[in-house]
């Protein structure tokens, strides 16, 4: 009887342990496979994109300038690039000028490559940001991302803004942390990137342009060539944009759809 | 006398290269990344290859000590504890590369707490503590009967015997068995293992689609081909230079000559499928990485160092008669190995050194976002002392692990 006893206390444990484990692999094998994009979609409040005419671009690098001062970013660091390229089936030797920001893509590669999930793209308005306090500095999302949007902050300084001179005192608005740059904290050693100013949101994640909150380098455009609005606002600057243009996203072939178009 | 010659250079090599190790581990770890050559455009360097070139290291040797505890193989049987300790050295060298290149290394921890199972590098990261541990309790019931007999000795290695024992006092014959018994256990449950994880890195590599140099469904395998080619060939080193080897295990480094001549091969054959794929496509962005590889900057790495003395030379010595001498043999082992050590910066370095977007460097003037890469002198001096410290370790293992005599004596 009493053995009897044992035997079925060892195969409910074992019943026990063979459904825990179960329940784990469907937890992992749904963290690790399944879909991202439909959860955000439900909740996403607001599609924050831009719309870059490059016919308008006049490659001043004004974008470039008024990010840097208002992120504070350092030497090495640059949220916006301008290139300027001559196109080589084009007729005129005018060169193309584009600006290019982080993207915000809809199914972004860099989020699901991140270790400690330290880099994620918000729920409610689809903004990817980066947690500094828990990113490692691994560095496996900048390889990841398609169109180096991402940088390392190596904790190199303009020498105006180097350690021990009052700049350097100055705190960096990003995510309304204000942080002051110090050696071997957050965010040197961390991946750094564009978060299209959300410093500059409201407390319900909305943007003002009259109010002047509103990204640094849609602000500052000389040539009016960025465009930012809401995507998920039919009635949005940048919706009607394009709906009367024609636009392009760059490398569309890798599917991860981003949220910044180009009028060409 | 020629051998303690030799020792002495060995322990003085070793000494040497940790001191100057110390120079790039005080460097990265008070200034940070800023004497790192790497940037934003190349943003692995030397630690990220040196790290999946030690952990091949351990994979391939791990393999060899499975053929005896697994498999039974009698040719290996000298050199199966040499192989599982020669797996910990490399293992322990492989994360310290990686630790270094962390940018906040006291964050490592996070993967255990923050998971995010969507990523490879954090499996990788499981994958290798679970590793780690295993190899660790393998080590210790393989050798827990030899420091149970070695605590009788009055002398230092007597008292180190004894604290390596953990208190294990039992010498009898049941207590052997059962540790036989544990080492086939994880033995085998550690083949898996190094299959997924050496295979994993190259998943790591692979998944990545914004990089089309490593966009390939055969970089696993290559990863996994290339790391058990190169840990037979250390293992093949090692067991010539390890406790007299050189005169003791003459037969068995004859046989790993064929083992290693063999993975060789293979590894060559997936590799020229990956270049002729690639070249023949002829998509720009795809054979942009095989131009730098192959006519770039440091072609010689490719075309000298990992074609020639890594591979054409190492065939040659393990198919001419050398095949026969140890001494031709165990140079081919070392060759092999330093070869794909080209390999590996070859992997992350062209897979980097390519604009995503044409213009990108030319846009801004800045020593981080440039596609020329070398490793600046405290990066090289970090990874010096990491091989330094595994010299000195496996120095610490030729005094301390049984002579392969007492090996044979016990089965």
């Amino acid at each position: 009887m009493k053995k009897e006893n044992i035997i079925s206390r060892r195969e409910f444990i074992g019943q026990l342990t063979k459904i825990g484990a179960l329940g784990l692999a469907t937890y992992v094998s749904q963290k690790a496979f399944g879909s991202t994009e439909t959860a955000t979609n439900n909740k996403q409040k607001h599609r924050y994109g831009m719309v870059i005419d490059t016919r308008r671009c006049v490659g001043c690098r004004a974008c470039v300038m008024a990010c840097k001062a208002e992120n504070g970013t350092p030497l090495g660091i640059y949220y916006t690039l301008v290139f300027d390229e001559i196109l080589q089936n084009k007729p005129s030797d005018k060169p193309i000028y584009m600006t290019k920001p982080c993207f915000h893509c809809q199914k972004p590669s860099c989020v699901d490559m991140c270790p400690v999930s330290a880099t994620f793209k918000r729920e409610e308005d689809g903004i990817v940001v980066v947690d500094y306090d828990r990113c490692i500095g691994c560095r496996y999302c900048m390889t990841a991302c398609p169109y180096s949007a991402r940088w390392f902050d190596f904790g190199e300084n303009y020498p105006a803004v180097a350690e021990n001179t009052d700049y350097a005192a100055i705190p960096s608005p990003e995510y309304n942390q204000f942080r002051e740059r110090k050696p071997h904290t957050s965010p040197i050693g961390n991946v750094r990137k564009c978060t299209f100013c959300i410093h500059l949101q409201d407390e319900e994640g909305k943007y003002n342009k009259k109010e002047g909150r509103w990204p640094a380098c849609a602000k500052t455009c000389t040539a009016h060539a960025i465009f930012f609005g809401d995507l998920n606002d039919p009635e949005s600057e940048v919706n009607i944009l394009l709906r009367e243009h024609n636009y392009i996203r760059l490398k569309e072939e890798l599917g991860i759809e981003p949220n910044v178009y180009y009028l060409i | 006398m020629k051998t303690t010659i030799l020792k002495k250079a060995f322990w003085i090599l070793a000494i040497l290269l940790i001191l100057i190790g110390i120079y790039g581990w005080y460097i990265r770890l008070f200034f940070g990344h800023t004497e790192a050559n790497y940037g934003n455009i190349i943003t692995w360097g030397l630690w990220v290859a040196a790290y999946i070139y030690f952990s091949g290291l351990s994979a391939g040797s791990f393999l060899v000590s499975s053929m005896v505890y697994v498999f039974n193989d009698t040719k290996f049987e000298r050199i199966g504890k040499l192989s599982v300790f020669t797996a910990l050295v490399t293992l322990l060298m492989a994360l310290l590369s990686i630790w270094a290149d962390l940018g906040h290394m006291n964050r490592v921890w996070y993967v255990m707490v923050y998971p995010n199972f969507k990523s490879p590098m954090a499996w990788m990261i499981y994958l290798y503590s679970t590793y780690m541990l295993l190899l660790f309790c393998e080590i210790y019931f393989l050798l827990r009967y030899d420091f149970v007999v070695g605590k009788k000795q009055a002398n230092f290695k007597g008292r180190i015997c004894k604290i390596l024992s953990l208190g294990s006092n039992d010498t009898s014959e049941k207590s052997r068995m059962r540790d036989k018994k544990i080492v086939k256990i994880l033995a085998t449950v550690g083949i898996p293992m190094v299959i997924l994880f050496s295979g994993g890195v190259g998943t790591l590599f692979g998944v990545v689609s914004a990089r089309p140099h490593w966009h390939s469904g055969l970089f696993p395998i290559l990863f996994l081909i290339s790391a058990l080619v190169s840990g037979v060939a250390l293992v093949t080193l090692v067991s010539a230079i390890f406790q007299d080897g050189f005169t003791k295990n003459k037969s068995t480094v004859v046989e790993l000559g064929k083992f290693v001549l063999f993975l060789l091969l293979i590894d060559v054959l997936f590799q020229i499928s990956e270049f002729l794929i690639a070249y023949r496509g002829g998509i720009p962005g795809h054979i942009a990485g095989w131009d730098i590889v192959t006519s770039g900057q440091y072609a010689w790495v490719f075309w000298g160092w990992q074609g020639v003395i890594g591979t054409l030379i190492p065939i040659l010595l393990l198919i001419l008669p050398t095949r026969k001498s140890p001494v031709w043999v165990a140079l081919a082992g070392l060759l092999i190995a330093a070869g794909i050590f080209g390999l590996r910066l070859n992997i992350v370095i062209p897979g980097l050194a390519v604009e995503e977007i044409h213009g990108l460097t030319s846009a801004i003037f800045n020593h981080r976002v440039d596609l020329h890469y070398f490793p600046s002198i405290s990066e090289w001096l970090l990874t010096f002392g990491i091989i330094g410290f595994g010299m000195f370790l496996f120095g610490l293992g030729e005094y301390f692990l049984p002579k392969s005599e007492e090996v044979t004596e016990e089965h």
